[in-house]
Protein backbone atom coordinates (compact mmCIF):
# COMPACT_ATOMS: atom_id res chain seq x y z
CA UNK A 1 0.00 0.00 0.00
CA UNK A 2 1.54 3.29 -0.59
CA UNK A 3 2.47 4.43 2.36
CA UNK A 4 1.20 7.79 2.73
CA UNK A 5 -2.26 6.14 2.72
CA UNK A 6 -0.80 3.59 5.32
CA UNK A 7 -0.12 6.86 7.24
CA UNK A 8 -3.33 8.53 6.97
CA UNK A 9 -5.76 5.35 7.87
CA UNK A 10 -3.46 4.84 10.81
CA UNK A 11 -3.90 8.40 11.78
CA UNK A 12 -7.92 7.61 10.56
CA UNK A 13 -7.82 4.71 13.53
CA UNK A 14 -6.10 6.41 16.23
CA UNK A 15 -8.38 9.32 15.69
CA UNK A 16 -11.28 7.30 16.61
CA UNK A 17 -9.83 5.28 19.38
CA UNK A 18 -8.91 9.01 21.28
CA UNK A 19 -12.77 9.88 20.31
CA UNK A 20 -13.84 6.35 21.47
CA UNK A 21 -11.89 7.42 24.98
CA UNK A 22 -13.46 10.92 25.10
CA UNK A 23 -16.68 9.30 25.19
CA UNK A 24 -15.76 7.14 27.93
CA UNK A 25 -13.48 8.16 30.05
CA UNK A 26 -14.15 11.38 32.32
CA UNK A 27 -14.94 11.99 36.21
CA UNK A 28 -17.25 9.26 35.16
CA UNK A 29 -16.01 5.97 33.59
CA UNK A 30 -18.78 4.45 31.38
CA UNK A 31 -17.85 0.70 29.48
CA UNK A 32 -18.51 0.98 25.60
CA UNK A 33 -21.82 -0.37 25.70
CA UNK A 34 -23.13 2.21 28.55
CA UNK A 35 -21.21 5.33 25.75
CA UNK A 36 -23.93 3.51 23.35
CA UNK A 37 -26.96 2.98 25.33
CA UNK A 38 -26.44 6.65 26.33
CA UNK A 39 -26.80 8.26 22.87
CA UNK A 40 -30.60 7.14 23.21
CA UNK A 41 -32.72 9.88 24.63
CA UNK A 42 -34.19 8.76 28.00
CA UNK A 43 -31.17 6.59 28.76
CA UNK A 44 -29.78 7.28 32.44
CA UNK A 45 -26.22 8.64 30.76
CA UNK A 46 -27.89 10.43 27.93
CA UNK A 47 -26.63 13.56 29.61
CA UNK A 48 -23.08 12.69 30.10
CA UNK A 49 -22.74 10.70 26.59
CA UNK A 50 -25.15 12.71 24.27
CA UNK A 51 -25.42 16.51 25.92
CA UNK A 52 -21.61 17.05 27.52
CA UNK A 53 -18.86 14.44 26.00
CA UNK A 54 -20.20 14.15 22.37
CA UNK A 55 -20.66 18.02 21.69
CA UNK A 56 -17.15 17.99 22.91
CA UNK A 57 -15.87 15.65 20.99
CA UNK A 58 -16.84 16.81 17.85
CA UNK A 59 -15.73 20.86 18.67
CA UNK A 60 -12.50 19.11 19.80
CA UNK A 61 -12.16 17.21 16.01
CA UNK A 62 -13.44 20.15 14.20
CA UNK A 63 -11.17 23.08 15.97
CA UNK A 64 -8.28 20.59 15.98
CA UNK A 65 -8.19 20.19 12.64
CA UNK A 66 -9.04 23.89 11.85
CA UNK A 67 -5.66 24.87 13.72
CA UNK A 68 -3.51 22.28 12.34
CA UNK A 69 -5.15 23.48 8.59
CA UNK A 70 -4.49 27.06 9.47
CA UNK A 71 -0.86 26.23 10.55
CA UNK A 72 -0.16 24.43 7.44
CA UNK A 73 -1.83 27.17 5.48
CA UNK A 74 -0.06 29.99 7.14
CA UNK A 75 3.43 27.92 6.98
CA UNK A 76 2.93 27.32 3.48
CA UNK A 77 2.59 31.66 2.80
CA UNK A 78 5.69 32.55 5.16
CA UNK A 79 7.43 29.43 3.89
CA UNK A 80 8.97 28.63 7.42
CA UNK A 81 8.26 26.01 9.59
CA UNK A 82 7.70 28.10 13.05
CA UNK A 83 5.33 29.96 11.09
CA UNK A 84 2.15 29.14 12.91
CA UNK A 85 -1.68 30.88 12.92
CA UNK A 86 -0.31 32.87 16.02
CA UNK A 87 1.76 34.79 13.79
CA UNK A 88 -1.15 37.02 12.09
CA UNK A 89 -2.12 38.10 15.44
CA UNK A 90 -5.74 36.90 15.09
CA UNK A 91 -6.09 35.03 18.18
CA UNK A 92 -4.12 38.23 20.05
CA UNK A 93 -7.19 40.03 18.17
CA UNK A 94 -10.10 37.64 19.50
CA UNK A 95 -8.47 37.46 23.08
CA UNK A 96 -8.61 40.71 23.64
CA UNK A 97 -11.93 41.53 22.38
CA UNK A 98 -12.98 38.91 24.82
CA UNK A 99 -11.35 39.70 27.63
CA UNK A 100 -12.66 43.31 27.39
CA UNK A 101 -16.05 41.99 27.30
CA UNK A 102 -15.57 39.94 30.32
CA UNK A 103 -13.37 42.39 32.57
CA UNK A 104 -16.00 45.69 31.32
CA UNK A 105 -19.02 44.22 30.46
CA UNK A 106 -19.39 41.21 33.27
CA UNK A 107 -22.95 41.70 32.65
CA UNK A 108 -23.57 40.77 29.20
CA UNK A 109 -24.16 37.19 29.16
CA UNK A 110 -21.58 34.77 27.98
CA UNK A 111 -23.08 33.96 25.12
CA UNK A 112 -22.24 36.40 23.16
CA UNK A 113 -18.50 35.73 23.89
CA UNK A 114 -18.19 33.70 20.78
CA UNK A 115 -19.67 36.28 18.21
CA UNK A 116 -17.37 39.55 20.26
CA UNK A 117 -13.83 37.53 19.95
CA UNK A 118 -15.06 36.71 16.40
CA UNK A 119 -15.83 39.79 15.21
CA UNK A 120 -12.11 40.74 17.61
CA UNK A 121 -10.22 38.12 15.04
CA UNK A 122 -11.72 39.11 11.46
CA UNK A 123 -10.82 42.97 13.01
CA UNK A 124 -7.29 41.90 13.64
CA UNK A 125 -7.35 40.12 10.48
CA UNK A 126 -8.46 43.55 8.81
CA UNK A 127 -6.03 45.68 10.04
CA UNK A 128 -3.33 43.33 9.11
CA UNK A 129 -4.64 43.13 5.44
CA UNK A 130 -4.75 47.35 5.61
CA UNK A 131 -0.65 47.35 7.13
CA UNK A 132 0.35 44.51 4.36
CA UNK A 133 -1.84 45.64 1.15
CA UNK A 134 -2.41 42.73 -1.01
CA UNK A 135 1.38 41.87 -2.52
CA UNK A 136 3.06 42.35 0.79
CA UNK A 137 6.11 39.99 1.08
CA UNK A 138 5.82 36.94 3.46
CA UNK A 139 8.19 38.30 5.80
CA UNK A 140 6.69 41.81 5.86
CA UNK A 141 3.12 39.88 6.74
CA UNK A 142 5.08 37.88 9.34
CA UNK A 143 6.92 40.71 10.88
CA UNK A 144 3.46 42.64 10.89
CA UNK A 145 1.37 40.15 12.19
CA UNK A 146 4.02 39.85 15.26
CA UNK A 147 4.56 43.25 16.03
CA UNK A 148 0.39 43.09 15.91
CA UNK A 149 0.05 40.67 18.28
CA UNK A 150 2.60 41.63 20.93
CA UNK A 151 -0.05 45.44 20.61
CA UNK A 152 -2.94 43.13 21.72
CA UNK A 153 -0.77 41.12 24.36
CA UNK A 154 -0.36 44.39 26.29
CA UNK A 155 -3.37 45.38 25.51
CA UNK A 156 -5.16 42.72 27.28
CA UNK A 157 -2.88 42.42 29.73
CA UNK A 158 -3.55 46.33 30.36
CA UNK A 159 -7.35 45.63 30.33
CA UNK A 160 -6.89 42.64 32.96
CA UNK A 161 -4.47 44.72 35.36
CA UNK A 162 -6.79 47.84 35.59
CA UNK A 163 -10.22 45.63 35.76
CA UNK A 164 -8.93 43.18 37.97
CA UNK A 165 -12.49 41.78 38.98
CA UNK A 166 -12.88 39.02 36.97
CA UNK A 167 -9.74 38.27 36.38
CA UNK A 168 -10.09 34.98 36.89
CA UNK A 169 -12.69 34.37 33.95
CA UNK A 170 -10.54 36.26 31.65
CA UNK A 171 -7.47 34.04 32.56
CA UNK A 172 -9.88 31.05 32.16
CA UNK A 173 -11.02 32.16 28.33
CA UNK A 174 -7.29 33.08 27.62
CA UNK A 175 -6.14 29.37 28.27
CA UNK A 176 -8.44 27.87 25.86
CA UNK A 177 -10.42 25.33 26.85
CA UNK A 178 -13.32 23.05 25.47
CA UNK A 179 -14.36 22.65 29.11
CA UNK A 180 -18.31 23.40 29.15
CA UNK A 181 -19.05 23.26 25.37
CA UNK A 182 -21.54 22.11 24.25
CA UNK A 183 -24.20 21.80 21.02
CA UNK A 184 -24.86 25.61 20.90
CA UNK A 185 -21.19 26.32 20.62
CA UNK A 186 -20.90 23.45 18.06
CA UNK A 187 -22.73 25.23 15.21
CA UNK A 188 -20.66 28.47 15.63
CA UNK A 189 -17.37 26.30 14.38
CA UNK A 190 -19.39 24.84 11.36
CA UNK A 191 -18.47 27.53 9.16
CA UNK A 192 -14.52 26.59 9.31
CA UNK A 193 -15.83 22.90 8.21
CA UNK A 194 -16.83 24.95 5.19
CA UNK A 195 -13.68 26.10 4.36
CA UNK A 196 -11.78 22.83 4.75
CA UNK A 197 -12.87 21.88 1.28
CA UNK A 198 -11.41 25.16 -0.27
CA UNK A 199 -8.42 24.40 1.55
CA UNK A 200 -7.50 21.35 -0.35
CA UNK A 201 -8.75 23.17 -3.48
CA UNK A 202 -5.38 24.97 -2.94
CA UNK A 203 -2.53 22.42 -2.60
CA UNK A 204 -1.11 22.54 -5.79
CA UNK A 205 -0.92 26.21 -5.98
CA UNK A 206 0.68 25.84 -1.98
CA UNK A 207 3.27 23.08 -3.61
CA UNK A 208 4.73 26.29 -6.07
CA UNK A 209 4.32 28.93 -3.69
CA UNK A 210 7.03 26.90 -1.83
CA UNK A 211 8.93 26.83 -5.17
CA UNK A 212 9.77 30.97 -4.25
CA UNK A 213 7.36 33.98 -6.21
CA UNK A 214 9.57 34.03 -9.09
CA UNK A 215 9.36 30.14 -9.87
CA UNK A 216 5.76 29.83 -9.44
CA UNK A 217 4.87 32.72 -11.53
CA UNK A 218 6.89 31.19 -14.75
CA UNK A 219 4.95 28.10 -13.68
CA UNK A 220 1.81 29.98 -14.62
CA UNK A 221 0.57 30.01 -10.49
CA UNK A 222 -0.82 33.75 -9.57
CA UNK A 223 0.96 34.32 -6.61
CA UNK A 224 0.14 37.25 -4.66
CA UNK A 225 -3.76 35.74 -5.29
CA UNK A 226 -2.87 32.09 -3.58
CA UNK A 227 -0.97 34.10 -0.62
CA UNK A 228 -4.37 36.25 0.45
CA UNK A 229 -6.89 33.11 -0.40
CA UNK A 230 -4.58 30.89 2.11
CA UNK A 231 -4.04 33.36 4.63
CA UNK A 232 -7.82 34.07 4.45
CA UNK A 233 -8.49 30.43 5.07
CA UNK A 234 -6.33 30.42 7.58
CA UNK A 235 -7.62 33.84 9.20
CA UNK A 236 -11.46 32.20 9.22
CA UNK A 237 -10.24 28.87 10.76
CA UNK A 238 -8.81 30.24 13.58
CA UNK A 239 -11.55 32.61 14.59
CA UNK A 240 -13.91 29.94 14.39
CA UNK A 241 -11.82 27.84 16.38
CA UNK A 242 -10.72 31.19 18.72
CA UNK A 243 -14.03 32.42 19.02
CA UNK A 244 -15.32 29.02 20.67
CA UNK A 245 -12.59 27.56 22.41
CA UNK A 246 -9.92 30.89 23.29
CA UNK A 247 -6.63 30.64 21.92
CA UNK A 248 -5.54 26.79 22.07
CA UNK A 249 -1.72 27.22 21.65
CA UNK A 250 0.68 25.26 19.74
CA UNK A 251 -1.65 23.01 17.70
CA UNK A 252 -1.20 25.15 14.83
CA UNK A 253 2.91 24.94 14.77
CA UNK A 254 3.17 21.29 16.20
CA UNK A 255 0.32 19.37 13.65
CA UNK A 256 2.04 20.70 10.69
CA UNK A 257 5.47 19.58 11.40
CA UNK A 258 4.58 16.55 13.10
CA UNK A 259 2.11 15.32 9.56
CA UNK A 260 5.45 16.94 7.38
CA UNK A 261 7.60 14.48 8.86
CA UNK A 262 5.06 11.42 8.74
CA UNK A 263 4.16 12.22 4.75
CA UNK A 264 6.08 15.04 3.41
CA UNK A 265 5.53 18.60 2.08
CA UNK A 266 3.51 17.84 -0.52
CA UNK A 267 0.05 19.43 -0.07
CA UNK A 268 -1.96 16.94 -1.56
CA UNK A 269 -1.16 14.70 1.26
CA UNK A 270 -0.17 16.97 4.17
CA UNK A 271 -3.21 19.06 4.34
CA UNK A 272 -5.40 15.62 4.73
CA UNK A 273 -3.22 14.41 7.61
CA UNK A 274 -2.41 17.57 9.52
CA UNK A 275 -5.85 17.88 9.80
CA UNK A 276 -6.21 14.13 11.52
CA UNK A 277 -3.24 14.88 13.82
CA UNK A 278 -4.44 17.94 14.63
CA UNK A 279 -7.94 16.33 15.60
CA UNK A 280 -6.07 13.89 17.52
CA UNK A 281 -3.79 16.15 19.31
CA UNK A 282 -6.91 18.42 20.53
CA UNK A 283 -8.38 15.02 21.35
CA UNK A 284 -5.76 13.95 23.37
CA UNK A 285 -5.03 16.79 24.93
CA UNK A 286 -8.78 17.10 26.10
CA UNK A 287 -9.02 13.62 27.38
CA UNK A 288 -5.59 14.43 29.63
CA UNK A 289 -7.26 17.49 31.11
CA UNK A 290 -10.38 15.69 32.55
CA UNK A 291 -8.31 11.79 33.20
CA UNK A 292 -5.37 13.57 35.39
CA UNK A 293 -7.43 14.51 38.74
CA UNK A 294 -11.22 13.90 38.51
CA UNK A 295 -13.55 15.82 38.73
CA UNK A 296 -11.55 19.22 38.57
CA UNK A 297 -10.19 19.89 34.96
CA UNK A 298 -7.80 21.61 33.48
CA UNK A 299 -8.01 23.76 30.16
CA UNK A 300 -7.14 21.73 27.23
CA UNK A 301 -4.95 24.80 26.68
CA UNK A 302 -2.21 24.14 29.32
CA UNK A 303 -1.75 20.90 28.00
CA UNK A 304 -0.86 22.01 24.59
CA UNK A 305 1.30 24.50 26.23
CA UNK A 306 3.07 21.89 27.55
CA UNK A 307 3.57 20.10 25.18
CA UNK A 308 3.97 22.37 22.50
CA UNK A 309 6.42 24.81 24.39
CA UNK A 310 9.48 22.56 24.31
CA UNK A 311 8.21 20.95 20.86
CA UNK A 312 9.02 24.47 19.63
CA UNK A 313 12.10 25.26 21.39
CA UNK A 314 13.34 21.23 19.59
CA UNK A 315 11.87 23.04 16.38
CA UNK A 316 13.77 26.48 16.93
CA UNK A 317 17.28 24.09 17.28
CA UNK A 318 16.28 21.90 14.36
CA UNK A 319 15.75 24.74 12.45
CA UNK A 320 18.83 27.03 13.20
CA UNK B 1 23.50 40.50 -38.10
CA UNK B 2 22.82 37.35 -37.06
CA UNK B 3 19.51 35.43 -37.92
CA UNK B 4 17.37 38.26 -35.71
CA UNK B 5 14.62 38.69 -38.86
CA UNK B 6 12.65 35.72 -37.57
CA UNK B 7 12.83 36.51 -33.75
CA UNK B 8 9.59 35.88 -31.61
CA UNK B 9 11.12 37.13 -28.37
CA UNK B 10 12.04 41.22 -29.09
CA UNK B 11 12.27 44.06 -26.18
CA UNK B 12 11.81 47.67 -27.96
CA UNK B 13 12.69 50.39 -25.57
CA UNK B 14 12.55 48.87 -22.89
CA UNK B 15 13.05 50.92 -19.58
CA UNK B 16 12.64 48.81 -16.23
CA UNK B 17 12.63 49.83 -12.47
CA UNK B 18 11.63 52.29 -10.11
CA UNK B 19 12.73 56.10 -10.03
CA UNK B 20 14.97 58.80 -12.13
CA UNK B 21 17.85 55.84 -12.86
CA UNK B 22 15.96 52.64 -14.27
CA UNK B 23 18.02 49.24 -14.16
CA UNK B 24 17.24 48.99 -17.81
CA UNK B 25 17.45 51.87 -20.30
CA UNK B 26 16.03 52.03 -23.71
CA UNK B 27 16.83 48.08 -24.58
CA UNK B 28 15.91 47.44 -27.91
CA UNK B 29 16.70 43.31 -28.49
CA UNK B 30 15.44 41.06 -30.73
CA UNK B 31 16.85 37.12 -29.35
CA UNK B 32 17.75 35.16 -32.23
CA UNK B 33 15.33 32.47 -32.57
CA UNK B 34 16.38 28.95 -32.22
CA UNK B 35 20.50 29.97 -31.18
CA UNK B 36 22.00 30.07 -27.43
CA UNK B 37 22.02 33.81 -26.51
CA UNK B 38 24.33 34.77 -23.86
CA UNK B 39 23.81 37.77 -21.30
CA UNK B 40 27.00 39.05 -20.09
CA UNK B 41 28.02 41.70 -18.27
CA UNK B 42 29.47 43.11 -14.75
CA UNK B 43 27.09 42.44 -11.53
CA UNK B 44 24.27 45.25 -11.88
CA UNK B 45 24.79 45.49 -15.29
CA UNK B 46 20.68 44.80 -15.80
CA UNK B 47 21.05 41.41 -17.38
CA UNK B 48 19.31 39.54 -14.65
CA UNK B 49 16.97 42.12 -14.74
CA UNK B 50 16.28 41.75 -18.27
CA UNK B 51 16.36 38.34 -18.09
CA UNK B 52 13.16 38.93 -15.57
CA UNK B 53 11.29 41.14 -17.98
CA UNK B 54 11.30 38.69 -20.79
CA UNK B 55 9.35 36.23 -18.77
CA UNK B 56 7.56 39.18 -17.04
CA UNK B 57 8.46 38.24 -13.64
CA UNK B 58 9.16 42.20 -13.96
CA UNK B 59 6.88 44.98 -15.63
CA UNK B 60 8.48 47.42 -17.61
CA UNK B 61 8.29 51.22 -16.51
CA UNK B 62 7.76 51.93 -20.59
CA UNK B 63 8.74 49.55 -23.70
CA UNK B 64 7.25 46.79 -24.48
CA UNK B 65 8.17 42.70 -24.29
CA UNK B 66 6.28 41.07 -27.34
CA UNK B 67 6.14 37.48 -28.05
CA UNK B 68 5.45 36.23 -31.43
CA UNK B 69 4.39 39.90 -32.20
CA UNK B 70 2.25 40.16 -29.53
CA UNK B 71 2.28 42.02 -26.60
CA UNK B 72 3.63 39.44 -23.34
CA UNK B 73 2.08 41.31 -20.46
CA UNK B 74 -1.59 40.51 -22.33
CA UNK B 75 -1.73 36.93 -22.59
CA UNK B 76 -2.73 34.15 -20.53
CA UNK B 77 -0.06 33.23 -17.55
CA UNK B 78 -0.30 29.35 -18.64
CA UNK B 79 0.14 29.93 -22.01
CA UNK B 80 3.32 32.04 -21.51
CA UNK B 81 4.43 29.26 -19.08
CA UNK B 82 3.97 26.46 -21.58
CA UNK B 83 6.29 28.49 -23.57
CA UNK B 84 8.84 30.00 -21.53
CA UNK B 85 10.49 28.38 -18.84
CA UNK B 86 13.17 30.51 -15.95
CA UNK B 87 15.35 28.92 -13.93
CA UNK B 88 16.21 31.57 -11.33
CA UNK B 89 19.19 32.07 -9.97
CA UNK B 90 18.24 30.62 -6.56
CA UNK B 91 14.96 29.42 -4.76
CA UNK B 92 14.15 28.83 -1.37
CA UNK B 93 14.51 24.95 -0.06
CA UNK B 94 10.92 23.24 -0.49
CA UNK B 95 10.36 21.47 3.07
CA UNK B 96 9.71 17.94 2.78
CA UNK B 97 9.57 17.47 -1.05
CA UNK B 98 11.50 14.28 -3.26
CA UNK B 99 13.29 15.12 -6.29
CA UNK B 100 10.57 12.98 -8.39
CA UNK B 101 7.79 15.44 -7.16
CA UNK B 102 9.97 18.56 -7.38
CA UNK B 103 10.38 17.85 -11.49
CA UNK B 104 6.68 17.01 -11.44
CA UNK B 105 5.76 20.36 -10.22
CA UNK B 106 7.68 21.69 -13.70
CA UNK B 107 4.19 20.18 -15.47
CA UNK B 108 1.80 22.15 -13.93
CA UNK B 109 1.12 24.38 -17.02
CA UNK B 110 -0.24 21.28 -17.92
CA UNK B 111 -2.05 19.75 -15.26
CA UNK B 112 -5.52 20.34 -13.59
CA UNK B 113 -5.78 22.36 -10.14
CA UNK B 114 -4.57 19.12 -8.61
CA UNK B 115 -1.30 18.54 -9.94
CA UNK B 116 -2.57 14.81 -11.25
CA UNK B 117 0.26 13.56 -13.99
CA UNK B 118 -0.79 12.07 -17.08
CA UNK B 119 0.97 9.35 -19.19
CA UNK B 120 2.45 12.27 -20.88
CA UNK B 121 3.36 14.25 -18.21
CA UNK B 122 4.88 10.98 -16.29
CA UNK B 123 7.19 10.90 -19.79
CA UNK B 124 7.94 14.24 -19.43
CA UNK B 125 9.22 13.94 -15.95
CA UNK B 126 10.81 11.07 -17.12
CA UNK B 127 13.14 12.52 -19.99
CA UNK B 128 13.94 15.63 -18.06
CA UNK B 129 15.32 13.70 -15.10
CA UNK B 130 17.41 11.30 -17.40
CA UNK B 131 18.79 14.29 -19.29
CA UNK B 132 19.95 15.96 -16.32
CA UNK B 133 21.39 12.68 -14.61
CA UNK B 134 19.28 12.98 -11.37
CA UNK B 135 17.43 9.61 -11.59
CA UNK B 136 19.52 8.14 -9.31
CA UNK B 137 18.12 11.09 -6.56
CA UNK B 138 15.00 10.75 -7.41
CA UNK B 139 13.92 9.64 -3.81
CA UNK B 140 15.90 11.51 -2.38
CA UNK B 141 14.86 14.89 -0.37
CA UNK B 142 15.38 17.97 -2.32
CA UNK B 143 16.84 19.41 1.58
CA UNK B 144 19.43 16.61 1.43
CA UNK B 145 21.04 17.23 -1.84
CA UNK B 146 24.27 19.21 -2.58
CA UNK B 147 24.34 22.63 -4.42
CA UNK B 148 25.52 20.91 -7.61
CA UNK B 149 22.81 18.17 -7.34
CA UNK B 150 19.73 20.41 -6.24
CA UNK B 151 21.09 22.84 -9.47
CA UNK B 152 20.38 20.05 -12.06
CA UNK B 153 17.19 18.58 -9.61
CA UNK B 154 16.12 22.59 -10.22
CA UNK B 155 17.19 22.41 -14.37
CA UNK B 156 15.33 19.62 -14.70
CA UNK B 157 12.12 20.82 -13.20
CA UNK B 158 12.44 23.94 -15.82
CA UNK B 159 13.10 21.10 -18.44
CA UNK B 160 9.74 19.07 -17.77
CA UNK B 161 7.94 22.56 -18.60
CA UNK B 162 8.72 21.84 -22.05
CA UNK B 163 8.78 25.01 -23.41
CA UNK B 164 10.49 26.07 -26.78
CA UNK B 165 12.59 28.81 -24.57
CA UNK B 166 14.43 27.96 -21.90
CA UNK B 167 16.28 31.44 -19.79
CA UNK B 168 18.55 30.43 -17.28
CA UNK B 169 19.82 32.91 -14.66
CA UNK B 170 24.13 32.04 -13.84
CA UNK B 171 23.11 27.93 -14.36
CA UNK B 172 27.06 27.44 -13.38
CA UNK B 173 27.60 29.24 -10.30
CA UNK B 174 26.84 26.83 -7.76
CA UNK B 175 28.34 23.69 -9.73
CA UNK B 176 31.64 21.72 -10.10
CA UNK B 177 33.55 22.27 -13.42
CA UNK B 178 32.43 19.10 -14.32
CA UNK B 179 29.29 19.71 -13.86
CA UNK B 180 29.45 23.56 -15.52
CA UNK B 181 30.85 21.70 -18.62
CA UNK B 182 28.21 19.15 -18.35
CA UNK B 183 25.66 21.91 -18.25
CA UNK B 184 26.81 23.60 -21.40
CA UNK B 185 26.85 20.28 -23.20
CA UNK B 186 23.42 19.75 -22.00
CA UNK B 187 22.29 23.23 -23.07
CA UNK B 188 24.25 22.43 -26.61
CA UNK B 189 21.84 19.35 -27.06
CA UNK B 190 18.66 20.79 -26.06
CA UNK B 191 19.28 23.59 -28.80
CA UNK B 192 20.14 21.03 -31.21
CA UNK B 193 16.84 19.59 -30.60
CA UNK B 194 15.14 23.09 -31.30
CA UNK B 195 15.32 24.73 -28.03
CA UNK B 196 16.01 28.15 -27.78
CA UNK B 197 18.05 28.94 -24.95
CA UNK B 198 19.04 32.75 -23.05
CA UNK B 199 21.19 32.42 -19.94
CA UNK B 200 23.28 35.17 -18.08
CA UNK B 201 26.75 33.83 -17.31
CA UNK B 202 29.82 35.08 -15.57
CA UNK B 203 31.63 33.64 -17.37
CA UNK B 204 33.15 35.21 -20.97
CA UNK B 205 34.97 32.27 -21.88
CA UNK B 206 32.08 29.72 -21.52
CA UNK B 207 30.06 31.99 -22.97
CA UNK B 208 32.13 32.58 -26.08
CA UNK B 209 32.68 28.86 -26.40
CA UNK B 210 29.11 27.57 -26.25
CA UNK B 211 26.77 30.13 -27.26
CA UNK B 212 25.49 31.26 -30.66
CA UNK B 213 25.19 35.34 -29.89
CA UNK B 214 26.19 36.83 -26.89
CA UNK B 215 24.51 40.43 -25.75
CA UNK B 216 27.20 42.38 -23.54
CA UNK B 217 25.64 44.64 -21.13
CA UNK B 218 27.15 48.16 -19.06
CA UNK B 219 25.22 50.53 -16.96
CA UNK B 220 21.61 48.77 -17.93
CA UNK B 221 22.07 49.47 -21.92
CA UNK B 222 23.27 47.11 -24.36
CA UNK B 223 26.64 48.04 -26.07
CA UNK B 224 27.61 44.93 -27.91
CA UNK B 225 25.72 42.31 -29.52
CA UNK B 226 26.56 39.65 -32.13
CA UNK B 227 28.40 36.24 -32.66
CA UNK B 228 31.62 35.96 -30.32
CA UNK B 229 34.35 36.20 -33.07
CA UNK B 230 33.12 39.43 -34.09
CA UNK B 231 32.08 41.27 -30.76
CA UNK B 232 34.69 40.20 -28.10
CA UNK B 233 37.94 42.38 -28.45
CA UNK B 234 40.17 44.18 -26.15
CA UNK B 235 38.46 47.46 -25.94
CA UNK B 236 35.28 46.13 -25.29
CA UNK B 237 36.39 44.22 -22.50
CA UNK B 238 38.11 47.47 -20.98
CA UNK B 239 35.05 49.58 -21.46
CA UNK B 240 32.60 46.96 -19.94
CA UNK B 241 34.67 45.31 -17.59
CA UNK B 242 37.80 47.66 -16.78
CA UNK B 243 40.44 44.68 -17.64
CA UNK B 244 43.13 44.58 -19.75
CA UNK B 245 42.66 41.87 -21.75
CA UNK B 246 43.87 39.89 -24.96
CA UNK B 247 41.73 38.04 -27.33
CA UNK B 248 43.32 34.36 -28.79
CA UNK B 249 41.66 31.61 -30.07
CA UNK B 250 40.43 28.61 -28.20
CA UNK B 251 42.94 25.95 -29.15
CA UNK B 252 40.33 23.43 -28.96
CA UNK B 253 37.20 25.32 -30.03
CA UNK B 254 38.70 27.50 -32.16
CA UNK B 255 36.11 30.31 -30.42
CA UNK B 256 37.44 33.40 -29.32
CA UNK B 257 39.15 33.38 -25.60
CA UNK B 258 40.06 36.12 -23.31
CA UNK B 259 43.02 35.53 -21.54
CA UNK B 260 43.51 38.65 -18.69
CA UNK B 261 47.28 40.17 -18.46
Amino acid sequence: MNPALRTGLILCFAVAAAAAMNLQLGAVNLPFTAVLLGLQSGHENYFIVHELRLPRLLLALIVGASLALAGVLVQGVIRNPLASPDLLGVSQGASLAAVILIALYPEVSSLWLPVVSLLGALAAAMILWLLCGRHASPIKIAITGVALAAFYASAIDFVMLTRPQNLNDALLWLTGSLWGRSWEQLWLVLPAVALMPLAVGLCQRLNLNNLGDDYATTLGSAVPQTRFMALALAVGLTAASVAVCGPIGFIGLMAPHLARRLVGGRHQRLIPVVMLTGALLLLLADLATRIIKPPIELPAGIMTAILGGPYFIYLLKKVR
Amino acid sequence: MPDTANALLCTENLCVGYGERPILQDVSLRIPHGKITALLGPNGCGKSTLLKTLVRLLTPQSGRVSWKGEALHRLPSRQVARQLALLPQTQPIPEGIRVRELVAYGRSPYTGFWGKLSAEDRDAVASAMSATGIEPLADRLVSELSGGQRQRAWLATTLAQDTDYLLLDEPTTYMDLNHQVELMHLLRQLNQRGKTVISVLHDINQASRYCDHLVVMHQGQIVAEGKPDAILTPELLRQVFSVDAEIHTDPLAGTPMCVVR
